[in-house]
């Protein structure tokens, strides 16, 4: 147990170390980095716009040591286009967005399970059918048009990814479950009569949860990676608007910040699912 | 299912023709302003009415999806062959260099792709013209979805290399490259097949996602991105629901390939 989660953790620094050096590569190799807006200045000379070109710039690995120092202090930098700390913006920010990935992880997950479980105890072949044509729509829907769709409906702007995350959940939950119940004991165990809701929760949910948690560490993944453009059509002023912002307005300091923020969150809810699958699976061995 | 896979394929076909016979089939370019006519309801000259600049919509429609479907399935193979190279000799070679290999696509699956799409999009210039804008976008896609591809294929270069006529192939005196070409990328060649038609509609899906941002492809060339972000415009009271077309068309297109690939996924 204090074996992998001694990996997890270091794992999960290894994978933000390398994330965050490709991202201080990104940010220190993109076009503009460097320029100081005084040289727009008309009444600079050109000697001066030349000195202030001049100016010795710092290697990468004493950038990334730097930046890496600044992080470990809490300094991300400040924001070019909206002129604040990154900090601030992120503290401002980050709470909308998990509010909003919260209700959407929970909701799909309630809707996306629940039918999943009724298609499959069912055993019907047009209810199954009608529920993969309507999810099989979702999926074939871009995050941005279900943003867009609900702005017009005038529906809260939170179930955009509630509507995202479900299909998804659906689909796999559904041939996870679908697998357990055509186990050869499940099936004698309905053959000789167990009722519906104990055959669900003892033989069917019970030995799809391990796999079922590793997509739940998926499904916060997709969450956040939704939460930009639903954010950004919808006028929520989370991190994913922030996101799109600074990609707009190619504030590289910001983008990077939020990107490596992002990463770290996912991989957490990646490895905590991780985990509990790994526990879930060595009890029922 | 079968006949609705037959469907599915039919349909792709006659949407990518139609697409591609565009030059012919459409009654103007897509840039072209019939600037007594904006905003027209349909007619015979227009068969979807024109948009607020006085563009051809049905002209539009067509060549975005030519430009969609063209190009997503460029950007399918070149992350298939990069999955291919990167993880069929990652699972050849096996041992530290295979662990490497999977920690390096563990790490790049474990970022939130649209948040590293938009990173790099932004360190490339926003204001470039149209045919530039396609390739950045496309060769991004491409660029950045090699992770999920180089997995499946490496996982399948592995069980060959420990298949038994590999085994025999070694005691014949077949050396490492020579087994690699002859009898390693052969046999994968059914995965990476599988895996470029699932990244198809995966790439269509980001394209429109990032266009409907305003991060994709850039006006005047129509693409399904462009077209679709036209709908924030729509409003109850003046909006035409021959706006949705475009929608209804990606929906279509989007689930056929989802019920060609059903198939795929299955004999693969």
């Amino acid at each position: 147990m204090i074996a992998s989660l001694a990996k997890l953790a270091l794992k999960l620094l290894l994978t933000l170390l390398l994330g965050g050096l490709l991202a201080t590569t990104l940010v220190r190799f993109a076009p503009g980095f460097g320029m100081d807006e005084a040289q727009l200045d008309i009444r600079l000379s050109n000697q001066s716009i030349d000195a202030l070109n001049h100016q010795p710039k710092e290697n990468i690995a004493g950038f990334y040591y730097r930046y890496c120092q600044r992080l470990l202090h809490g300094d991300f930098g400040r924001s070019r286009t909206l002129e604040r700390p990154v900090s601030e913006l992120i503290r401002e920010r980050l709470p909308e967005t998990l509010k909003s990935v919260g209700l959407g992880l929970f909701l799909g997950w309630v809707l996306g399970l629940s039918l999943a479980s009724i298609a499959v105890m069912a055993r019907s072949a047009s209810l199954d059918w009608l529920a993969g044509i309507f999810c099989g729509t979702l999926l074939c829907l871009p995050a941005a048009v279900l943003a867009i769709v609900f702005v017009i409906a005038q529906a809260p702007e939170r179930l955009v990814l509630a509507a995202a995350v479900f299909p998804q959940i659906y689909h796999y939950a559904r041939n996870l479950l679908m697998r357990s119940l055509n186990q050869p004991h499940v099936l004698t165990a309905w053959a000789k009569g167990m009722g519906s809701l104990r055959l669900l929760c003892w033989h069917v949910l019970r030995p799809a949860a391990p796999q079922l948690l590793a997509v739940a560490g998926v499904s916060a993944s997709l969450a956040f990676t939704t939460a930009i453009p639903v954010e950004a059509l919808c006028d929520l002023p989370g991190v994913g608007q922030l996101a799109w912002k600074a990609a707009m307005g190619r504030d590289l300091y910001l983008l990077v910040t939020l990107t490596v923020l992002v990463t770290a969150v996912t991989l957490i809810a990646n490895s905590t699912c991780e985990l509990l699958g790994n526990m879930l699976g060595a009890r029922r061995a | 299912m079968k006949w609705a896979r037959i469907l599915a394929i039919v349909f792709l076909v006659t949407v990518a023709s139609a697409s591609l016979l565009a030059n012919f089939v459409a009654p103007a370019s897509y840039a072209y302003q019939f600037r007594e006519e904006p905003d027209a309801s349909l007619s015979r000259h227009h068969l979807l009415g024109t948009d607020d600049l006085g563009r051809d919509r049905f002209s539009r429609l067509l060549y975005g999806t030519r430009v969609s479907l063209l190009l997503a399935p460029a950007a399918s193979l070149l992350a298939s062959l990069l999955g291919l190279l990167i993880g069929g000799l990652a699972g050849f070679a096996g041992g530290w260099i295979e662990r490497l290999v999977m920690s390096a696509t563990d790490l790049f699956l474990s970022l939130p792709w649209l948040f590293l799409l938009l990173t790099v999009r932004a360190v490339l210039p926003l204001n470039v013209s149209p045919l530039i804008s396609v390739t950045i976008t496309f060769a991004l896609l491409g660029c950045l979805g090699w992770a999920g591809a180089a997995r499946m294929i490496c996982a399948d270069a592995r069980s060959i290399r420990e298949s038994e006529f590999v085994l025999l192939a070694r005691a014949s005196g077949n050396g490492g490259l020579r087994l690699l070409w002859r009898h390693v990328l052969p046999n994968l060649r059914a995965i990476a097949l599988a895996q470029f038609w699932i990244s198809i509609p995966v790439f269509i899906i980001t394209e429109a996602n990032l266009g409907i941002l305003g991060l994709g492809i850039t006006e005047p060339l129509p693409s399904w991105g462009g077209l679709l972000r036209n709908l924030q415009s729509y409003t109850a009271i003046t909006g035409e629901p021959v706006q949705f077309v475009p929608l209804i068309l990606f929906v279509a297109v989007v689930g056929s390939f989802h019920l060609v690939l059903h198939d795929k996924e299955l004999t693969v």
